[in-house]
């Protein structure tokens, strides 16, 4: 029985990295700029996966060495200050290398620049509906008192921003190395509005409006899907994100409805 | 306070009894009962999944309401109950000396008010509409809309109402717990010469005390939201086109209400696990637990900063993003303490003489599925992998693997571990082995898999994966070996449940100590004990909880109740 456990503890670590080597389920190709994101996630797994490689193997060696033999007795040792101090010290330093560089990052994803294009992103059971800024930069004022079958995003038409703001129902696009900040808002539940090529993901709360940025780096279409349980539609909430040259972007923003040209009060 | 010699009928002895014996077998058994519904739950989402289609009674919405169901039973009426309710009930009293717990008849309203939960959960299977299937985190607005989820009518309130009668069971049980440790220690029994055990059971249901109350409240106004359509956590919606009458509330207060409760809960099913794991790592490995006063302190410093991260479940809500600095440095710095203790168990082993038992094979599980469980909670900790990671399978692998599996390892560990004290018979090893073998390389193969969808970005929650355009055409046959496997590892629990059954009527008469422990529940004049535990006088303590292999001494093990001579040296650590 102790060979047999630890043959089965080795296997499923050989097992556990074969999966990983198969490289068959791995991160989808990124398509943001979000390298760093990437690089604090596969340093962090890559010191979970010494630590799940050293302990499980050490683990092994254990019971196989330690197994029942009658002519020995277990050694009475209640405690080691000096060992115990070594593995805090060993564990503490793990901590920090994988937390300096994730804070790092994370200080920069919450850090949006001036000049991004925003977009509004509006959920709701279960589509992703999108709202672009228009000619004047600037995303008109919406409330969910204003939403209606006739005007979907809530947008108060008093405001003179809102009249070139552009609507689309059903596609996201966006012009490639132009970085972007998602204004995210939902109608009704949760949702969470999330891109896995891009590597970002935010809820979107009714009442509030939340926030996320990235750089779109290659041109292509991507997916954009739903990842908070928001009902019976939850797995077919999602919505193809398409990004493309800024001329390409420019001629799809000019065939889509305004809010002067569609929405009444 | 001796009433073992009582005269007692059958109903004040083994039903409406205040021996809590009796009430952790109650316990127990109405949890397992309803950890096999939870079990089968799991099976028909496995199926689901595995074979999408093919099984055409399980449409999204009974799928959620499926969902739903399978994560509430398991955490809270399950795992949370067996672990205080079971657990805590039989070894408190035995293992510090006491005749029972500090107010037996609380302790016995503590069972029925929970069991009164129980049926109020399953009855939600019965009532038009069904079961809430806005998943177990009950966020609002889903849950507390009119038609937002399954089960939006009798589903979700019954549901609240259940979890607001085990909030009242828990508290019952709990200060009993609590006191019962503080106040009704035997002579000698100081706290550091306790088992981990009792401190891990006594720290999680102190734990348990100050997290429900939050639920509580969570959960209350919830109830509120949905039966007298109050605002608390809606604010201006508008559902399938409509205007609701709703305004002013806020959904994210609620998330930080639950998640007060919900981070502090998985500590509150742990520690009680890493306590139960320390007992038969030790005992079968005929060693003193390497580091008794750091595993102490550990699990201290665990509950309290276990209060500290709960956000760490909302790092992508819309709550402030400068929240996330905090709470990814807090929740890693437990990681500290949870290490030590792997360590500590490990070096428990090194040196020793370990018995391959089907106990100490479920121990050695333990710290197997605690290190992959524990570990893959950094990078959902670590704030910024958390932005991808979150709300994909990789969280569905780490918590079952964590909360789920491990816990589950020292729970059958500690009932096969007890079993002969509690029945005064064996089970049948073969069995034993049996069972978990096919658990523990079966989990590894549930769950490990989930972890590398979840780097891919598959979402959890699906009821299937069709729309996804970035899967793998392999997918589909991983889904096929999760779920075959998934079917096999929950074949094994009727192992077990047969073993149990079978053994405890038919099984060999066990010894009073048939492992050779040091604990006091070990050294009971008769086993099964009797209602009073001790016969005329309680156990005197001399030393701590893990004398094995003390040097000079002529056994490898010294009771706790042996007092020290020339030939009995004490072996006590010099830390306690």
């Amino acid at each position: 029985m102790p060979v047999f456990a630890s043959v089965v503890l080795v296997l499923i670590v050989v097992g556990a990295l074969a999966l990983v080597a198969s490289g068959i389920w791995w991160f989808t190709p990124l398509a943001s700029n979000w390298n760093e994101i990437d690089g604090a996630l596969l340093i962090t797994l890559g010191v979970i996966g010494i630590a799940f490689v050293t302990l499980n193997l050490f683990l092994a060696y254990l019971i196989l060495r330690y197994r029942a033999r009658e002519q020995e007795r277990a050694q009475f040792i209640p405690d080691n200050p000096k060992i115990e101090k070594i593995l805090i010290g060993i564990t503490a330093l793990g901590i920090i290398i994988l937390l300096a560089p994730g804070l790092f990052a994370y200080s920069r994803f919450i850090s949006p620049p001036r000049d991004a294009m925003i977009v509004e992103v509006v959920g709701e059971q279960w589509r992703w509906t999108y709202r672009y800024a228009g000619p004047d930069g600037k995303l008109g004022r919406a409330h969910p008192k204003l939403i209606s079958p006739k005007n979907p995003f809530g947008v108060d038409i008093a405001d003179p921003a809102a009249q070139d703001d552009i609507l689309s129902y059903t596609e996201l696009h966006l012009p490639v190395n132009r970085p972007v900040l998602l204004h995210i808002r939902s109608k009704d539940v949760i949702h969470s509005f999330f891109i896995p090529h891009f590597r970002a993901k935010m809820d979107a709360v009714p009442g509030m409006v939340t926030h996320y940025w990235f750089v779109p780096t290659r041109a292509g279409k991507f997916q954009a899907v739903c990842a908070e349980l928001c009902g019976i539609g939850h797995h077919r909430m999602h919505s193809p994100v398409i990004v493309e040259s800024l001329e390409k972007f420019q001629e799809w923003l000019a065939k889509q409805p305004t809010v002067a040209a569609t929405v009444k009060p | 306070m001796s009433h073992h010699d009582h005269h007692q009928s059958f109903w004040t002895r083994y039903i409406f009894s205040q021996d809590h014996k009796v009430i952790a077998i109650q316990y127990t058994v109405t949890a397992l009962f309803i950890g096999l519904v939870g079990l089968v739950l799991s099976w028909l989402m496995r199926l689901q999944l595995g074979f999408p289609g093919e099984f055409r009674f399980l449409n999204p919405g009974s799928y959620y309401q499926i969902l739903t169901q399978h994560g509430m039973i398991m955490i809270v009426y399950l795992l949370t109950a067996i672990l205080l309710g079971g657990f805590g009930n039989y070894l408190i009293p035995l293992m510090i000396g006491a005749r029972d717990m500090a107010f037996p008849f609380l302790n016995m309203l503590s069972y029925w008010v929970y069991l009164l939960s129980v049926i109020v959960l399953v009855a939600a299977f019965f009532v038009p509409g069904g079961p809430t299937g806005a998943g177990w985190t009950l966020y609002p607005p889903l849950s507390a809309l009119p038609n937002a989820a399954p089960g939006s009518g009798w589903g979700i309130k019954l549901m609240l109402v259940s979890l607001v009668i085990f909030i009242a069971s828990a508290t019952m049980g709990g200060l009993n717990y609590v006191t019962t440790v503080l106040q009704c220690r035997t002579k000698g029994m100081t706290l550091m010469r306790m088992p981990l055990s009792v401190w891990g059971i006594f720290i999680g249901a102190a734990m348990a005390l100050l997290a429900f109350p939050a639920l509580f409240v969570g959960g209350v106004m919830l109830l509120l939201d949905n039966l007298l359509g109050t605002s608390f956590f809606i604010p201006a919606v508008t559902l399938f086109g409509q205007q609701l009458p709703r305004e002013g509330g806020n959904p994210l207060l609620f998330q930080h209400l639950f998640w007060y409760f919900g981070h502090p809960e998985v500590y509150v099913v742990i520690l009680p696990a890493m306590g139960i794991a320390s007992e038969l790592i030790a005992t079968h490995s005929r060693k003193p637990i390497f580091g008794y006063k750091a595993m102490v302190i550990a699990m201290a410093a665990i509950a309290v900063i276990g209060f500290l991260v709960w956000a760490h479940h909302m790092f992508v809500s819309g709550m402030n993003p400068y929240f996330g600095f905090f709470f990814a440095v807090s929740t890693l710095i437990i990681a500290i303490p949870s290490a030590v203790k792997v360590y500590n168990w490990l070096l428990t082993l090194w040196r020793g003489k370990i018995q391959f038992n089907t106990p100490m094979l479920f121990g050695i599980g333990w710290i197997s599925t605690f290190i992959i469980g524990g570990l893959t909670g950094l990078p959902l900790g670590n704030v910024i992998a958390d932005v991808p990671l979150h709300d994909t399978y990789f969280v569905v692998g780490h918590f079952h693997l964590v909360m789920g599996v491990a816990a589950l390892m020292a729970i059958f560990g500690g009932i096969y571990h007890w079993f002969p004290k509690v029945t005064g018979r064996m089970f049948n090893e073969t069995l034993g082995k049996l069972h978990f073998w096919v658990t523990f390389v079966g989990a590894y193969m549930i769950f490990f898999p989930m972890f590398l969808l979840g780097i891919l970005g598959v979402p959890r929650r699906y009821f299937d994966f069709e729309a996804l355009q970035y899967l793998p055409t392999q997918t589909a046959g991983l889904n096929i070996v999760i779920t075959i496997a998934a079917l096999i590892v929950g074949a094994a629990q009727v192992v077990f449940l047969v073993n149990l059954i079978w053994s405890a009527v038919r099984g060999r008469r066990a010894e009073s100590n048939p492992w050779h422990a040091t604990t006091l529940e070990w050294q009971t004049p008769t086993t099964p004990p009797p209602h009073g535990n001790w016969g005329a006088e309680t156990p005197t303590v001399y030393r701590w909880a893990y004398d094995y292999s003390v040097p000079g001494a002529e056994r490898d093990f010294i009771p706790q109740n042996v007092p020290a001579t020339p030939t009995v040296p004490a072996g006590t650590a010099r830390t306690v």
